[in-house]
């Protein structure tokens, strides 16, 4: 295959796509999945065919728009029409009045213009839209021209500029400058070099890097491919959750896609590069998301951190310079490539440029796959796109940056979000989870939860995360117990200073944040526990014994 | 296991196929799971000889990760979900209904081996929390009364 040929496919393809008036979309990804999107699938091919509307609309199997509250959905473009909670019965109105009479069945509608009106779909400009199993889909989008873009007009010193300027930052949580570390790699004279894509989600409630994949996983891996073209790696590894056994799949079938087209394999199209991606899998371990836990996977060892340095760019697998990004940095290189560093640079705030996804849920009316430009604020997001809290209770607190975020309050909620500005606050980017927590939670409650969830996840390589964690979490367990001690609050922002700063790896550094922020922003609450043997909420003071058993 | 199980010539040839590289392992350890279900020592011991690894570091990275089972999964699986969405809308009420009615503790099965109850990370279905997933079938939005009724019901049948 040549450039031109690609170029041709998409020719070809977006013909076909015109030639179509209508096209339905049906969500099949993991949030809709469980609830019968497949037979909805059949549902709508048996109706358009029985209505004798096939020549005219398209029926396609897609990734998700991002309302996962309301599912099974269905799209219908053009216009964008959401259709919610579809059942196959549903499935023959909406033809009939949407396709054959050309009127859009409102009664079905999902009339909720306020979810997608402040995001920016950058990333996720093609989720919902085309079929992650086609490859032809996603070229005739523009995918790959990019890549043809690289090879054919660009050095990889010219990529690395491109990204430079674009000033694009890790998605994976910790926001370093993507290009500057590209730049690290690319200088290592050692060989082969590696790269490795990230899509060990690990979070509980966070599914932004599942859902990308689901829905375009071609975007993964056409910057993957531009990163190894301009770092000089001939091997790729995507890391991928067992978990997610769809993204799984879909990334399977998109690899064997791109290397049937010479995208992936030896001398891509004519160029001369030779670059292959091999996919591996996760098994249900936190840790293996950090970077250097996700290289000890990737050998086949117990996924522990080491220290560093020295850093993988220089000495990471088996010893050789490798290129670790997320997910969600990569699917933002393509773009960067086909639209300019500066036109990237522009989007979000000047010093966090871009878009974030986020997995919005929790005690929010609309919870799902939102993305936002950077700086946008927390009360945005939740009482805008989310629509605040449902069933007439109170917002509470928000935890953002998943299970080792920090809980934030109200007052907190005109924050932008940015790297810098949640890490002042005491919460982290992270993985991109907000949770939404209304009144009838109970803060201690909260940070015993995500305090238990780092002890279970914890390696136990070193002392202050294996250790210092379960002390938190046991003595968050006697004051919810009702046996606490006005000292132990003292003692517990104690504890948790010693484990951030004591621990190997980003797990121990941000696990005590859900302690630690509810301890400076919810502090009556653990002394209504100690105090008065009160809980706020109402909700301890039941449990019985510690739970010992854990997953 | 006998070595004409059918699952173990999948199993060698699959590491044939990987020049039996150590490296292998994580991939090896999948495939077993996959097929077996679970790992027994006799298993991971044959793992370790065929991959020349110590039977200790097999077993501890057998054991590290938490979807590999090391013990034999019950006839039915229930296994809630512990993510963050499901646990503020309350999946721990529903966890600890099946405990008291089934006579069960989490991540383990009841003595007749009929029932095994998991607790897993998030499914992705976080918009429809609580999910519990009984034998493969997601219940989205669970209350503890669907959950129990649906347990019963395949018990019973």
């Amino acid at each position: 295959m040549k450039p031109e040929d690609i170029l041709r496919i998409a020719r070809e393809e977006s013909e076909k796509w015109r030639a179509y008036k209508y096209r339905i979309n049906i969500c099949c990804s993991s949030g809709c999945l469980p609830f019968g999107a497949l037979n909805l699938l059949k549902a709508f091919e048996n109706a358009v065919k029985e209505f004798g509307v096939e020549g005219e609309c398209k029926v396609a199997r897609t990734g998700c728009p991002g309302t996962c509250s309301i599912g099974p959905v269905v799209l219908v473009e053009p216009g964008g029409y959401i259709y919610q909670n579809v059942t196959p019965e549903k499935a023959k109105e909406i033809v009939k009045s949407h396709i054959v009479a050309g009127i859009p069945a409102k009664e079905y509608l999902y009339a909720n213009e306020a979810f997608f009106k402040k995001q920016f779909r950058l990333v996720l400009r093609n989720a919902g839209k085309i079929d992650p199993m086609r490859i032809e889909d996603y070229i005739a989008a523009g995918g790959y021209q990019a890549l043809i873009k690289c090879l054919t007009k660009m050095t990889p010193k010219e990529v690395i500029d491109e990204v430079i300027v674009s000033g694009l930052r890790g998605r994976g949580g910790a926001g370093f400058p993507t290009g500057q570390k590209w730049s690290f790699v690319a200088r290592e004279k050692n060989t082969p070099k590696y790269v490795v894509a990230n899509l060990d989600e690990g979070d509980p409630g966070v599914f932004a890097n599942r859902t990308l994949a689901e829905a375009d996983p071609h975007s993964i891996i056409e910057g993957m491919i531009i990163s190894a073209y301009a770092v000089g790696a001939e091997q790729g590894y995507i890391y991928v959750r067992a978990e997610y056994p769809l993204a799984v799949n879909t990334l399977r079938e998109a690899l064997k896609q791109a290397k049937a087209m010479n995208l992936i394999g030896g001398n891509i199209l004519e160029s001369g590069f030779n670059f292959n991606i091999e996919l591996r899998l996760g098994a249900g371990a936190f840790i293996a998301g950090e970077e250097t836990g996700i290289l000890a996977s990737i050998e086949g060892r117990r996924a522990t951190p080491r220290p560093r340095p020295p850093y993988p760019a220089v000495s990471g697998l088996w010893g050789k310079p490798t290129l670790i990004n997320n997910v969600e940095t990569l699917a933002n290189v393509p773009q960067i490539i086909l639209n300019g560093g500066d036109w990237f640079a522009k989007i979000g705030t000047p010093k966090c440029a871009g878009t974030k996804c986020f997995s919005l849920t929790g005690k929010v009316r609309n919870p799902g796959l939102i993305e936002v430009p950077m700086g946008i604020t927390l009360r945005e997001v939740i009482f805008e796109i989310g629509g605040g809290v449902p069933g007439g209770r109170k917002f509470k607190a928000v935890l953002v940056g998943g299970p080792s975020g920090g809980c934030l309050p109200e007052s907190m909620l005109d924050l932008p979000i940015d790297y810098e500005s949640l890490t002042k606050a005491g919460a982290i980017m992270g993985s991109g989870g907000i949770v939404v927590i209304d009144d009838t939670a109970c803060m201690v409650d909260t940070a015993w939860f995500f305090t238990d969830f780092c002890v279970d996840e914890s390696c136990g390589k070193c002392v202050p995360c294996r250790v210092g964690l379960l002390k938190i979490r046991n003595i968050l367990e006697r004051i919810m117990r009702g046996e606490g001690k006005m000292d132990d609050i003292s003692l517990l922002e104690e504890l948790g200073v010693y484990v951030r700063d004591a621990s190997l790896c980003g797990l121990g550094q941000t696990a005590p944040n859900p302690t630690l922020t509810t301890l400076r922003y919810f502090r009556d609450e653990y002394v209504a526990h100690i105090a008065e043997k009160r809980c706020p909420a109402g909700k301890c003071f039941k449990k019985e014994a510690p739970l010992e058993v854990r997953l | 296991m006998s070595k004409e199980d059918r699952r173990l010539l999948i199993l060698e040839r699959e590491m044939k196929a990987r020049m039996y590289q150590k490296s292998a392992l994580l991939e090896i350890l999948h495939l077993a799971h996959e097929l077996y279900g679970y790992f027994d020592k006799e298993l991971l011991n044959y793992i370790s000889e065929r991959l020349n690894l110590p039977p200790s570091h097999v077993y501890g990275v057998a054991s590290f990760y938490h979807l590999f089972k090391l013990k034999k999964p019950g006839e039915h699986v229930v296994s809630a979900c512990m993510g963050t969405a499901c646990y503020v809308s309350g999946v721990e009420e529903i966890i600890s209904a099946i405990e008291r009615e089934f006579n069960i503790k989490r991540g383990g099965s009841t003595p007749d081996g009929k029932l095994s109850l998991f607790i897993t990370r998030c499914i992705g279905a976080c918009a429809m929390a609580p999910n519990v997933t009984v034998d493969n079938e997601v219940i989205g939005k669970a209350t503890k009364e669907i959950v129990l009724k649906r347990i019963k019901d395949i018990i019973g049948g």
